[in-house]
């Protein structure tokens, strides 16, 4: 069955392919079932890997698919090749599964859009750079996905192109990221430099053998590979563009935030988990970086007032979480949270297109309300996604993927007290911002009548992720709970094992602690939008409050602070150099030519005399100059 | 008597006194060769007096052409008539 592993990207990459050459004249119909077959065929495909992989495990915990040699230039030998292990087997699963659903549903949501052939060529095109990069073998193809992510994210997000604004948005997004990729070059510079290869496992093995513990290389590449991350998955201080990103449709949307493109930055980590633990500064950075991340994008989600810029902050955070996870060492929490935020996330994501779609592209949660009865499914889809979210105890599978994250982050040495308090106090934020959106576009009295139901084609992937975003957390229980956990057993084989340390106290006492938290911002949000709806209006338009509600709907004021740092000072450059400085030379040698010439053909004048008076001069000139010297 | 040639073909808009200026500038530098090769007692002079009048012979035959030519053309002599061929 591994040998069947390029069918993958390949499916989703045909696909794009034949709607690239034949879309604009095939019926809808036919570019419905080539979008969505092909995404479907690689799950298939992705489910019989996964099989296979479980029932016979290969030898080493993972299996390298060679199929050709990229290219060979003097000693860096990439292959076309692909490496299936526990970690990508779970992403694979994870991409193909969630995309499918999404895909279908933009079957009815795209429905009545001019390019509908153009979108599902951007998507599968997206599917399959995002399946090349999670399986490739070596550094350089999962660059190539990288960067091909990034282009469909940039394609995606200004879809819409006839709105300036969404070219806008779609050229932030690549230019923001770009910054990060930038970095992560380098870093792949550095790590051919010094240790010769780009192929992933040879990489780590020479790493592990090379370099010692707390090297400066390791802390090098630690970092600049944590620059790519930042950029890729929307982290402080490259988080800017992905509330813009929201530009796009809302499966797109659902596509960058669940499955695609901002995990990426999470599975280069887990990936290059071994250079990490060779620099404990580059990892602590990580930690640091997500909790910044988690607890900035929580207070903006706050303030918001588009549904969809609300679940962006919420997306910003819960990656946020996951890079956290990663630096303090809970590498497999990490990838289950990465698992049940693809399904809640994206669940989110399907529903708020039904209301968008619903109230006639309406964005504003303050121009909706009391939608609970108009639209059954996706409140409900809303309450378990986002119960996942903020992680409803016990039910939900944000629950125990966020619980083991929080505890491993307790227990870890690389983790400690303040890092979790950091935490918890980002579980009640979550909760608060989520419970907000809630009751403000679902509760309340009805504002405006929705007057678009949507079809079964839309309402079956909501179902299907409704069903996920309760049962995806039962693959990994804690030990209060029957201590089953699978996931984690599943991913040892890749990545190591949290290092348990000294724990304040018991892994029960801290999830008691953080559904205290959650159930204090339920209560508050509750108490906030519901029952003293006047109090939250207050606390907005007065004094620190009014300040505190528009430095965190800016993000922080981070657009305003990079407008000025970098956009208006490059901007002004370039209107100052439109003249091109540097032409001015060239410019300059053929004005004085051009005035020689002006002056010399002056004495052209056709004159005999005039030549002969002048070749006169001339020997004169020249005889005194002989004579004089 | 070469500064005499010179001034004649500066100041002289004719061209038939011009051909002549220059015949008279050709004698001169000849006239040094000659006086030159007398002083110290070398035949070089007179055979390069020799040459000068046989370039001095062809060049007036290429010149009176062209002097006829151009009558014939512009039905005038005057050189600064000839001057179309500006830069």
């Amino acid at each position: 069955m591994y040998s069947y592993v390029w069918l993958l990207p390949g499916f989703p990459l045909l696909g794009s392919l034949l709607l690239i050459l034949f879309g604009p004249r095939l019926h809808r119909r036919v570019v419905a079932t080539i979008g969505v077959g092909s995404i479907a065929a690689a799950t298939v495909v992705a489910g019989l890997v996964t099989w296979t992989f479980l029932t016979h495990p290969p030898a080493g915990g993972g299996v390298t698919v060679r199929l050709w040699t990229w290219m060979d230039v003097e000693g860096l030998r990439p292959g076309i090749a692909f490496y299936l292990d526990a970690l990508s087997v779970l992403m694979t699963l994870v991409i193909t599964f969630v995309s499918t659903l999404i895909h279908f549903y933009s079957v009815e949501y795209m429905a009545g859009d001019e390019g509908y052939s153009r979108f599902f060529a951007y998507m599968n095109l997206f599917v399959g750079s995002m399946l090349t990069l999670v399986l490739a073998d070596n550094l350089l193809l999962l660059y190539l996905g990288w960067e091909g992510v990034g282009l469909c994210s940039y394609l995606l997000i200004g879809f819409w192109y006839s709105d300036p604004a969404n070219g806008r948005a779609a050229q932030k997004a690549f230019i923001v990221t770009r910054v990060g990729d930038t970095a992560m070059a380098l870093g792949l510079f550095l790590l051919f430099h010094r240790l010769g290869t780009l192929d992933i496992q040879a990489l780590l093995q020479a790493a592990q053998q090379q370099w010692p513990a707390g090297s400066v290389y390791a802390t090098a590449v630690g970092l600049l590979l944590l620059g790519g991350a930042c950029g890729k998955s929307a982290q402080v201080p490259l988080q800017t563009w992905l509330p813009d990103a929201m530009a796009g449709p809302t499966p797109t949307s659902a596509l960058i935030h669940a499955a695609t493109m901002v995990t990426a930055g999470v599975y280069l980590i887990a990936r290059t988990h071994t250079l990490y633990e060779l620099a404990p500064a580059a990892q602590h950075a990580v930690a640091v970086v997500g909790l910044v991340t988690l607890l900035m994008a929580g207070c903006s989600a706050l303030t918001q007032n588009d549904i969809k810029r609300v679940l962006a902050y919420s997306t910003i955070s819960q990656i946020g979480y996951m890079m956290f996870a990663l630096g303090v060492g809970a590498w497999a929490a990490a990838l289950f949270h990465f698992m049940t935020h693809a399904f809640f996330k994206a669940l989110l994501f399907l529903a708020a297109g039904i209301v968008i779609t619903a109230m006639h592209h309406e964005q504003n949660i303050f121009h909706m309300g009391g939608l609970r009865r108009e639209l059954p499914l996706a409140y409900w889809a809303f309450l378990i996604g986002g119960s996942a979210l903020a992680g409803l105890p016990l039910v939900t599978a944000g629950f125990y993927s966020k619980g083991l994250i929080l505890w491993q982050a307790l227990a870890s040495p690389r983790g400690g007290t303040g890092l979790w308090a950091g935490a918890v106090l980002g579980v009640l934020l979550t909760s608060l911002y989520t419970f907000r959106l809630i009751f403000l576009v679902f509760h309340g009295e009805l504002r405006h009548r929705p007057t678009h139901r949507p079809g079964w084609v839309m309402g079956l992937p909501v179902a299907v992720l409704m069903v996920l975003s309760v049962v995806g957390g039962f693959v990994n229980l804690p030990p209060y709970l029957g201590n089953r956990p699978w996931l984690e057993e599943f991913l040892e084989t890749v990545l190591p094992a949290p290092v348990e340390g000294h724990a304040p106290f018991s892994e029960l006492g801290a999830e008691v602690v953080v559904s205290l938290a959650f159930l204090a911002g339920l209560g508050l949000a509750w108490w906030l939008f519901v029952r003293r709806r006047e109090l939250a209006t207050a606390l907005a338009t007065s004094g620190l409050g009014r300040w505190l509600h528009r430095w965190w709907y800016t993000d922080w004021g981070m657009d305003w602070l990079y407008d000025r740092l970098f956009v208006r000072p490059v901007t002004a450059f370039a209107t100052g150099n439109r003249s091109d400085a540097v032409d001015l030379i060239y410019n300059g040698m053929a004005a004085v030519a051009r005035a020689g010439w002006e002056g010399l053909s002056v004495t052209e004048n056709g004159r005999l005399r005039w030549y002969a008076a002048a070749v006169l001069a001339g020997t004169i000139l020249f005889v005194a100059i002989v004579a004089l010297l | 008597m070469f500064a005499l040639g010179l001034v004649g073909l500066l100041v002289r808009r004719n061209l038939l006194f011009i051909l002549m200026s220059l015949e008279i500038l050709l004698n001169a530098a000849g006239l040094a060769f000659v006086a030159a090769g007398a002083r110290w007692g070398q035949a070089d002079g007179q055979v390069m007096f020799l040459f000068i009048l046989a370039v001095a012979a062809a060049e007036v035959a290429v010149g009176l052409a062209l002097l006829l030519r151009l009558v014939h053309h512009h039905a005038t002599l005057d050189a600064d008539a000839a001057s179309e061929m500006r830069g």
